[in-house]
């Protein structure tokens, strides 16, 4: 491992200064970074911890504003929120199954987002609850889209000296679900084959579907917004037959890749079951009933 | 690449070291703080060897840098001599073959302590999913959750009888 510095920022405008600097990252579990650094995949001449700025720790949800957490929350501390698994279920669903328990007290959905590896968890459900980046630069503040906050593997719309601050997420709505599943061979403690995750908001009476996003892990160079999927549920009614149709747009959009893990065509696969299952559970979370598991 | 003063407290007892920004809490406390029970292993997060209790919170030090660990508190498997599962879990590990070689079983007890502290009557399943990030080369993990379960339990009837005692 090459040599680095280190700083403990206080304040995010005190991490912004110190991001300025040429070969300086963002430190946040370490979970990714330091693996990286470590195996010579990235280099940094200085590192900033950003776990110690207030900011960037906060959690907080007001029905009319919605949610908002810091970059540098624990995905623990995500999974574990009582407001989260009530009102942003789908985000509890992926913050619960990165890496075991010792990871999730150090990883943090913001790294996660940062990291942009295109099998990362979190991102498919940030992306289906519409969730906005708030990102602080040397030249001010500016909200992305999470559907267009990661432009490959590795690599974000972040400018060099850019800190992710926080994620904002809208008021979960009346009669809306969404849900967030994998695919990985064992039961736990492993990268996503695939994975998609699924939001429907459900008409005020009956079953139509007024709204809908879909996402998917692991079969693109990015995480991927399904807009098609979205599109064979809108106005119709939510059940199996509009659930086949997004999950046949799922596996045409998908453009995954051979790899150790799994075969184009298993992940293609994968990206239909998945898209099913997680519209079946969305649908149940819409009407208010509990998941198992 | 400058060498930093970090001061954490370790085990309840105050420590001072220089060190360098790459260097890994674990090589600190193993190399500096001279505690071998957090183990090497995999040094890329995976295998729970090398787990300890960064302010109260299973990690594992591998994952985490010296410098990081400055102001704050830590706790090897060396620092539970005075928690009175320690001595329900040697037992219970010995009756249940809960360990062979013992590699990852340092690990294992300070995942334990962090589980029983939040949940003294965990479910086999809630035991497994918990230790999903420590393995374990020789026993099949199978005696692990036999000797976790019986050590909860052994833990929980002591605090009865203690409050009963005191009542
Ligand atoms: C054993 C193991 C199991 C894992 N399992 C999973 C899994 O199941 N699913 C999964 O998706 N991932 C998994 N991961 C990967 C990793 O844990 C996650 O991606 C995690 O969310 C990264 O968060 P972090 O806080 O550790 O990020 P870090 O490693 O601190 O940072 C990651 C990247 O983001 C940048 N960054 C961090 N914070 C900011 C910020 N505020 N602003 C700008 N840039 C920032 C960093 O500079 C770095 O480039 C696993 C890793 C390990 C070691
Ligand atoms: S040595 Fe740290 S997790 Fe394996
Ligand atoms: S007892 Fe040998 S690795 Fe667990």
């Amino acid at each position: 491992m090459h040599g680095y510095d280190y700083r403990a920022a206080q304040t995010v405008d005190d991490a912004v200064t110190l991001l300025a600097a040429p070969g300086a990252r963002p430190l946040a579990g370490g979970t990714d970074l330091i693996v990286q650094l470590r195996r010579a995949e990235r280099d940094a001449a200085l590192l900033v911890d950003v776990k110690r700025i207030p900011e960037l720790l906060d959690i907080s949800f007001d029905p009319s504003d919605g949610l908002s957490f810091g970059a540098a929350v624990a995905c623990t501390d995500i999974a574990e929120h009582p407001q989260i698994a009530d009102g942003y279920p789908a985000l509890a669903d992926a913050a619960r199954l990165i890496g075991g328990t010792a990871i999730r007290n150090r990883a943090t959905v913001g790294g996660n987002l940062c990291n942009a590896a295109p099998s990362a968890d979190a991102i498919p459900a940030l992306v289906v609850l519409d969730a906005r980046c708030i990102v602080r630069g040397p030249s001010g503040t500016r909200s992305i889209r999470a559907a267009e906050f990661c432009t490959g593997p590795g690599t974000t719309v972040l400018q060099p000296g850019e800190l992710l601050v926080s994620l904002r997420l809208p008021p979960p709505g009346t009669r809306t679900g969404a849900r967030y599943l994998r695919f990985i061979p064992r039961g736990e403690m492993d990268i996503a084959v695939a994975g998609a995750a699924c939001m429907i908001r459900l008409e005020e009476q009956g079953d139509t579907i007024a709204e809908a996003r879909v996402a998917l892990a692991s079969v693109a160079p990015t995480p991927l917004e399904i807009p098609d999927a979205a599109a064979a549920l809108i106005g119709r009614p939510a059940g199996e037959d509009a659930f086949e149709q997004a999950a046949g747009a799922a596996r045409e959009s998908a453009r995954p890749i051979t790899d150790q893990r799994g075969t184009a065509a298993l992940r293609t696969h994968l990206a239909g079951v998945l898209v099913r299952r997680a519209l079946g559970d969305a649908l149940r979370r819409a009407r208010g009933e509990q998941l198992d598991a | 690449m400058r060498e930093t003063a970090v001061t954490a407290t370790v085990n309840g007892r105050p420590v001072s070291f220089f060190c360098d920004p790459t260097t890994s809490l674990l090589e600190c406390l193993r190399d500096v703080v001279l505690l071998k029970g957090p183990k090497i292993g995999c040094l890329d997060g995976n295998c729970g060897a090398c787990a300890v209790l960064l302010d109260g919170r299973l990690v594992n030090s591998c994952l985490v840098l010296g410098v990081e660990a400055d102001g704050r508190e830590i706790t090897t498997v060396e620092g539970l001599e005075s928690w009175p599962g320690l001595s329900a879990l040697r037992q219970a590990f010995t009756e249940e073959d809960g360990l062979q070689c013992g590699y990852c079983t340092p690990g294992i007890i300070v995942a334990v302590k962090a589980l029983l502290d939040r949940d003294p009557d965990p479910p086999a399943a809630r035991i497994r999913d918990w230790l999903a990030g420590n393995l374990c080369r020789c026993t099949g993990y199978e005696t692990i959750v036999r000797a976790v379960q019986s050590a909860a339990a052994t833990l929980r009837e002591s605090r009865t009888s203690d409050g009963e005692a005191g009542a």
